[in-house]
């Protein structure tokens, strides 16, 4: 009997329980109902700041009320009160792990209303490619290698972030910044690449190579990497087209859509690479096209070493290119011509042009209204991972709430350009 | 680059399209708001259109519209609707595209939801209401996105100050926050 009252006391003092009776299997059950669950804001597995209010029954959601807007900083609005040129920065901030894409994807929507597309240098162009593709290197090297930590592998992580860091110091040593490059100009791009650039952007891919198939002996195969990815977060084809999906989301789905080849820009025409499409349209496919898409990149990117021109990189307008500093300094034609561009801004005339490129994410446009002065009437952006996360709902609902970390990492949501 | 999708929907819904036109190669086709619906089941379905695939949907506020170079008969003014709604769509399997737009009054915000017929635009019209206040008819769950339910005012209209600030005062009455909502289905 002392010994009972002993336990009985001692449950008092743990557990602040009544009695005994309490710890009854029946009673301790979990409750039948549903019940709801914050993820996030600001939750360890998610990539962005974005809110998940989850509905569970036990641990399967149920439904999934997706929330983002935390991180919105009214790019629309300030892209109207700034003009073409100040725009840049901003774009820098949409998708900071691929600032370069955005940047061309400005600069090409207004150029397309200026009518300047056809006559961007090559060389420019050219640089464009390079910087772009070094971006969704970047971009899909830290998508990967994010979503493997959240699974657990987290020397991928490092291996990744390793080799995303030899690109930005690239990128830094070409435009002077490590992540907001705000590069690309308006007609071509601002200034030339620094001497010895292509060796050690070609020494650089080479080490990357080395680090892709290191990670691929590290997951591919890998049993628990593949058991969370395998069969998690499916899209059919054609549940991917109609809910807008594009980019590495739509191919894993096996949507045979890059803008890069179906609506080609820039020289891409004159390289050559092939677009991985996928079967499944699993965490897996998006995983294992992903990891094509850096080879494929690597790939342009070779080739834009060999084949790169020289030349001028601005166009020779004097609508949209600054004059060179000396005359800026020296001539008060040249002076004038410049306090106008820095003032004004670029004269864009009046129209409206829907310009597309293909992102880190997919389909990355701009949709802009030119009224003729220096500022952007209307400027928007659609941007990929809004949309994507706009199907998260329907992808969780039905998995575990630990399946929400793959899902939310192959949708690689990025919170700047999500919210704008 | 693909005006015959433009003449095709002049030739199938002449009553429901006020004018088509094309700019630096993107087409538009200005349709009428009670016409919408219809031709954009249309556009999906008919086998020579076939867009399944939604790009963006937007609007924009003409309220400021005075361009350069532009005879002043073109700006806008009171008589003209304030809001247009742009839908952008894309055919997989053609390669064309095309924008529809939707002149929408101020005093009568209203246009017809496309996010029945293609799903994406669901998100995209719930920022198109939150940025401009157009009001999605049919829409099966027209909240705020980004802002605050507390938000008072569109902020992309252009008579929405810039330097404006709302600082977020919560408002337990409005009928929104789902984690209040859910604790009391749940109890």
């Amino acid at each position: 009997m002392a010994a009972t009252r002993d336990i009985t006391s001692l449950k008092q003092l743990v557990l602040g329980r009544k009695d005994v009776q309490d710890l009854i299997d029946e009673e301790i059950e979990l409750p039948p109902d549903l019940m709801t669950i914050n993820m996030g804001p600001s939750h360890p597995a998610m990539h962005g700041t974005v809110r998940i209010v989850l509905t569970v029954d036990g641990e399967t959601i149920v439904k999934g009320d997706v929330q983002p807007g935390y991180l919105h900083r009214c790019f629309e609005k300030e892209s109207e009160y700034a003009t073409y040129t100040q725009v840049f920065p901003y774009t820098d901030r949409l998708n900071y792990v691929s600032p370069m894409l955005n940047n061309v994807g400005w600069a090409m929507a207004v150029e397309k209303l200026m009518g300047l597309t056809d006559q961007i240098p090559k060389r420019a162009e050219y640089i464009r490619v390079i910087v772009g593709e070094i971006s969704r290197i970047t971009d899909h090297l830290t998508c990967i290698g994010a979503s493997a930590m959240e699974l657990g592998a987290f020397a991928v992580f490092l291996f990744f972030l390793k080799a995303r860091e030899w690109l930005y110091e690239l990128l830094e040593k070409v435009s002077g910044a490590r992540l907001t490059h705000s590069y690309v100009r308006i007609g071509g791009v601002v200034k030339d690449l620094p001497e010895g650039f292509c060796d050690e952007l070609s020494y650089n891919l080479d080490q990357v190579a080395k680090v892709i198939v290191e990670v691929e002996g590290l997951l591919n195969a890998n049993k628990i990497f593949r058991d969370r990815m395998a069969g998690i977060g499916k899209l059919t084809r054609e549940e991917a087209i109609a809910t807008g999906c594009v980019g590495p989301i739509a191919r894993a789905a096996g949507v045979d859509y890059d803008v890069r080849k179906d609506y080609p820009y820039s020289v891409y025409p004159e390289l050559e690479f092939d677009v991985p499409v996928g079967t499944t349209g699993d965490c897996l496919d998006r995983y294992l096209i992903r990891m094509e898409e850096l080879k494929q990149s690597m790939r342009i990117l070779r080739q834009c070493i060999a084949q790169i021109p020289g030349g001028s990189v601005m166009v020779d307008d004097h609508r949209v290119a600054l004059p060179p500093k000396r005359d800026t300094y020296n001539t008060i034609e040249s002076m004038i011509r410049h306090f106008k561009h820095i003032v004004d801004g670029i004269r864009v005339p009046a129209g409206e042009a829907y310009t597309f490129i293909e992102g880190g994410n997919g389909e990355l446009g701009f949709y802009v209204a030119a009224d003729g002065t220096g500022r952007p009437y209307k400027a928007y952006v659609r941007s990929p991972s809004f949309v994507h996360l706009s199907t998260a709902e329907k992808l969780i609902t039905g998995h575990f709430i630990a399946d929400v970390v793959p899902i939310f990492g192959m949708i690689n949501m990025i919170g700047g350009e999500c919210d704008k | 680059m693909s005006q015959k999708v433009l003449d095709a929907l002049k030739a199938t819904h002449g009553s429901g399209v006020d004018h088509t036109e094309s700019q630096f190669g993107d087409d538009i086709a200005w349709v009428k708001r009670e016409a919408l619906l219809d031709i954009a089941i249309w556009l999906k379905t008919d086998p020579s259109m076939l867009f399944d695939a939604p790009v963006f949907c937007t609007a924009i506020d003409r309220l400021d519209w005075r361009p350069v170079g532009v005879p002043p008969s073109q700006h806008w003014n009171e008589s003209k609707p304030r809001f247009e709604v742009a839908y952008q769509l894309r055919s997989q399997k053609h390669r064309h595209r095309v924008r529809i737009k939707i002149a929408v009054a101020e005093h009568d915000p209203r246009c017809p939801s496309l996010s029945g017929v293609w799903p994406a635009f669901n998100w995209q019209e719930r920022e198109t209401f939150d940025m401009y206040g157009i009001q999605f008819e049919n829409h099966p769950d027209l909240r705020r996105i980004y802002m605050y339910e507390e938000f008072v005012g569109y902020p992309l209209r252009k008579d929405y100050p810039k330097e404006k600030r709302q600082p977020l005062v919560r408002r337990d009455d409005l009928p929104i926050n789902p984690i209040k909502a859910g604790h009391q289905e749940t109890k």
